[in-house]
């Protein structure tokens, strides 16, 4: 495939090794998004319906903020690491080096933050990287392969847009990476695709992020962090919370405060709010208008399939083996599964065949907190809030089992593209030589017996690593003493 | 057949019930486990190098350096970081983040299938249990049939000294093992041929199980005119004859030119007979060919070129003498597959230029070796090339070296272990943001909700935007500096105070 030979040409090039390239493209790319933020948030609303808020906040900030993220670190990122080496003069390294042709598999609910923050990470680490975005979000699929030839190296950096054919023939070619954000039927079937060349993947894929609230919270706020990761976006989140796992009680009073924060937040006709999304597609709409019937509809329950809209709703009375309780719902209804404890519901999640992408606990004890975190496997965790995890640069983000494999944000993304390569130097000297000749043959017990004691027995880090760390902060606390007794004491 | 594919079954369910009931969690139980498995090396050293000896003619020296020290060192090198690599991590405060708590914890996966290699059969199937156990998982070890003795002796300790219902052995061939990948697992490591790496996979990702996989290749060796050609003969023939060149990172092939290959010959034929005597077969010191399949194969290759050391072959013995092939064609057999055996082919370059050619047009090693002085060279081929790892002026050691990552890259393989690597292989990170309901933090927090405004949007977008902070690595030194300051300050005050009073 020509896109794939241009790639690796250009890899070949060498010119995505040097780090002044590699500055020069990320600056450019951040004029890409400030020079046509417009443009951008045009298309995302025109994808989804998007509120312009939201595709300001949550897709065009985020990835002009990561672009500086990167910048101002970057310099640190690719340098080698010195580790320890257990023979005199010799010197340890882990290099990181870019894999080489790098695909990036968007998704389109979040269709400019999910392609281009991986982009973002894979160009900084030196790979060339074509991106593939999804082709349910057309509109901001053909700005990106309209604007990002314009503004960065067009072999390094290519733009492939299609269905599912272009798709297929794009994943019989050799790539070096794969990055795939998507459901996890479609992840099998990319990795199964990346096994013919032992190419290496990372798949955030999806799944039921449970919710748990229980009655020591403070309701007013928890219902509305509740809301507000699960209607972001009509609920079209990859980790919104999927179904809440509360007491009847609990379940009451959410109820009760939701349907006022609701009509706080969109008034009597949520249809009419200019703050809501819409689904994505007509498909969609049936498969979430099937749902309503798996419960009782507490609030909302309205669908309107002409204008792909489905009205926020929470649902009561839902049988734990339900439609609704099989599939990620990606959508703006709310299930609610009674349970008595927070071992109950621990056991419900665990009892589940697949890990969770997020896990939302909402308690205000330790006990019932520290026991959710030690005991459910999951992607990441907020507690007393959701969503957040994913904002926070330092976290690696990523799921686990059947939500997916590997991570990303912040350094991880550089992590995740770069081969971490290993290099020992050995040197020549002839004294070191001599004890190490031992190893060579003709073997004796006696050669043996000096291999066996000069061997690095990995003590290490005990009592030398703690003495440094001692002798440094003298120094620090005697340089301080000496500096202001010079300065004021003669 | 029928109750022997209820074993597989057996085995996984047994293995999930013992991780579900959270006994692995415990660190304590994990580090109890691993002085165990210590021990097991300690007091069976005789047993496994009995056992090594008959799959593979293994001498002692071999099998406690390289297999038997390497496990131990390793376990040391755990058991003395446990605690510190099983605390969560706490990451840098930030601006965002001033009132939460973001915290990294370490879960382990759950069952983990390990499926180990003939050729170091007791280190490559047991160094990646250390690293689990570490890690908290439950193990399920499959040691390769193609070392039986070995095999028998791992399924007859293991049990004797680790929890029976955490970990363990299940040896087999290839039917066995087929029906054993349709089993589910959280995590399966592979350590073997690019072939059935794949396979591996493949039955893998039916249930998106992650795998590391370490597999082989043809890891290059380039020498210049600017080394001690005594010593890098000597580093370059061991990491080649150890085992009789059945390692994963023996030096594959020599690439070096005219010159160098004389002088690298000269030496290598007075090397050898100073090692093995004028009739190498009879050396107590060299192993043997593992199978028959094997012995064929290597055999054919001595037809790829000219012996100018060695190319003595006995097929009853499986043996087949540290040989020197010249006059190799880049485009024969033994020039295409990974040799694993004692042959060593030169090819010759005229340049480093033109070695990072040769190696760039090949599949990426699993590890490339330089030897040279000149520092440029050394950092030519090293930044040109991609391997899974790099030895400078030495062969194999690198793996000894337990800070250093030890994988491959591309058809090398995929993923890496060795010290904290192998606990980080067999640990799922799990991210986890403790917020609270803190009315000042919500104060900020509460913009996001509808109605949307601009204003809001705006303010949001401020307080999230990237600063450049200075690092507050640094900040317990800057403590400690004032507090330096302010005991020079106390003393001065209280000596001042202490005169005022004799006044």
């Amino acid at each position: 495939m020509v896109v794939v030979e241009r790639a690796r040409e250009a890899y070949a090039s060498g010119r995505t090794r040097s780090l002044e390239f590699r500055r020069h493209q990320l600056m450019q790319l951040r004029k890409m998004y400030t020079d046509n933020s417009n443009t951008l948030l045009k298309a995302l609303v025109s994808d989804l319906r998007k509120p312009m808020q939201e595709a300001m906040a949550m897709e065009v900030n985020e990835v002009l903020q990561d672009t500086t993220y990167i910048l101002n670190r970057l310099d640190k990122w690719v340098k080698r690491q010195a580790v320890s080496s257990p023979i005199p003069f010799d010197k340890s390294y882990i290099y990181s080096e870019p894999y080489g042709v790098v695909l990036v598999m968007g998704s389109w609910n979040y269709p400019l933050h999910i392609t281009m923050i991986p982009f973002a990470g894979a160009l900084a680490a030196g790979n060339v990287v074509i991106i593939k975005p999804s082709e349910v979000s057309p509109a901001t699929s053909s700005v990106l392969a309209k604007l990002i030839p314009q503004y960065l190296d067009e072999e390094c950096y290519q733009v492939v847009c299609g269905g599912v054919s272009e798709t297929t023939q794009l994943l019989q070619q050799r790539f070096d990476y794969i990055f795939y954000t998507g459901s996890t039927a479609v992840g099998k079937i990319v990795r199964d695709a990346a096994n013919r060349f032992l190419t290496p993947t990372t798949l955030e894929l999806g799944g039921k992020s449970p919710c748990y609230i229980d009655h020591t919270v403070d309701m007013d706020l928890a219902v509305r962090r509740v809301l507000w990761g699960k209607l972001i976006n009509l609920g079209q989140t990859c980790i919104a919370p999927d179904y809440v796992l509360c007491s009847e009680d609990v379940q009451e009073q959410f109820v009760k405060k939701a349907k006022a924060a609701l009509h706080e937040w969109y008034g009597d006709d949520p249809q009419k709010s200019p703050d809501l999304a819409r689904i994505v597609s007509e498909r969609h709409v049936k498969r979430l208008e099937s749902y309503l019937e798996c419960g009782t509809v507490a609030v909302g329950g309205r669908c309107d399939r002409s204008d792909l809209w489905v009205e926020p709703t929470l649902l009561v009375d839902v049988a734990k083996d339900s439609a609704i309780m099989q599939e990620e719902i990606f959508g703006p209804i709310l299930p609610f599964i009674n349970v008595k404890t927070h071992a109950e519901a621990i056991a419900f999640i665990n009892k589940r065949s697949e890990r969770p992408l997020a896990l939302y606990v909402f308690s205000r004890e330790e006990e019932v907190m520290e026991a959710f975190v030690q005991q459910v496997s999951c992607g990441g965790i907020t507690l007393n809030d959701t969503i957040f995890h994913f904002g926070n640069k330092e976290l690696p983000f990523g799921g686990v089992g059947g939500s997916g494999m590997g991570s990303y944000h912040g350094r991880y993304t550089f992590d995740t593209f770069t081969h971490k390569k290993a290099c020992l130097a050995r040197t020549y000297n002839p004294i070191i030589e001599k004890v190490l000749r031992a190893r060579f043959p003709p073997y004796t017990e006696g050669k043996m017996k000096v291999m066996t004691s000069h061997r690095d027995r990995g003590e290490g880090r005990g009592l030398l690593h703690h003495l440094a760390l001692l002798t440094t902060h003298l120094l620090a606390l005697a340089l301080g003493a000496l500096l202001y007794y010079h300065l004021y004491m003669d | 057949m029928e109750e022997k594919m209820a074993a597989h079954e057996q085995v996984v369910n047994k293995a999930r019930e013992a991780f579900l009931s959270g006994k692995t969690r415990d660190v304590e139980f994990r580090r109890k486990q691993l002085k165990a498995l210590k021990r097991m090396y300690e007091e069976n050293e005789t047993a496994f190098c009995t056992a090594l000896a008959k799959d593979l003619n293994k001498p002692r020296q071999e099998s406690v350096l390289l297999e038997l020290n390497l496990l131990k060192d390793d376990l040391t090198h755990i058991l003395s970081r446990l605690d510190d690599w099983t605390q969560p991590e706490k990451t840098p405060p930030n601006l965002v983040t001033i009132f939460d708590k973001p915290v990294i914890y370490h879960d382990p996966f759950g069952v983990v299938l390990i499926i180990g290699a003939w050729n170091y059969p007791v280190q490559l199937s047991l160094l990646p249990l250390s690293g689990a156990i570490a890690a908290g998982n439950c193990v399920i070890i499959k040691p390769s049939e193609v070392s039986p003795a070995t095999a028998e002796i791992i399924a007859d300790l293991i049990p004797k000294y680790l929890d029976n219902e955490c970990f363990h052995v299940f040896p087999g061939g290839i039917p066995e093992t087929t029906e054993l990948l349709k089993q589910r697992f959280d995590y399966i490591f592979y350590t073997g041929s690019t072939q059935v790496g794949k396979i591996v996979r493949e039955a893998a990702n039916k249930h998106l199980t992650p795998t590391t996989l370490e597999l082989g290749g043809k890891s290059p060796v380039f020498i210049d005119d600017t080394v001690d050609m005594d010593i890098a003969v000597r580093r370059i023939l061991w990491g080649k004859c150890i085992n009789v060149g059945q390692t994963c990172i023996a030096p594959d092939y020599v690439l070096c030119s005219k010159g160098v290959q004389l002088r690298f010959v000269e030496k290598a034929q007075e090397v050898l007979k100073e090692w093995y005597s004028n009739d190498p077969s009879s050396s107590p010191d060299l192993c043997r060919i593992v199978s028959d399949k094997h012995f064929d194969r290597l055999a054919e290759y001595l037809n790829d070129g000219r012996a100018v050391v060695g190319g003595d072959v006995n097929k009853e013995d499986k043996w087949i003498s540290p040989t020197i092939l010249v006059d190799v064609s880049p485009k024969s057999k033994v020039m295409s597959e990974e040799i694993f055996g004692p042959i060593l082919p030169i090819v010759n370059v005229d340049s480093p230029y033109d070695a990072i050619r040769f190696i760039n047009e090949r599949e990426k090693p699993l590890t490339l070796y330089i030897f040279s002085e000149q520092k440029s060279v050394q950092k030519l081929l090293l930044s040109c090339t991609t391997s899974g790892s790099c030895c400078v002026n030495d062969t194999v050691v690198h793996l000894s070296v337990h800070d250093l990552p030890f994988g491959g890259v591309g058809n090398s393989g995929m993923g890496a272990y060795h010290g904290k690597a192998s606990y980080d292989s067999f640990t799922h990170r799990k991210s986890c943001l403790i917020r609270n309901y803190n009315k000042i933090a919500d104060f900020i927090g509460k913009k996001r909700y509808p109605p949307y405004s601009e204003k809001n949007t705006k303010f949001l977008s401020k307080m999230l935007q990237e600063h450049s902070f200075p690092s507050l690595k640094y900040l317990p030194y800057l403590i400690t500096f004032g507090l330096g300051v302010a005991s020079v300050f106390a003393v001065q005050e209280i000596a001042k105070a202490v005169g005022a009073d004799e006044d």
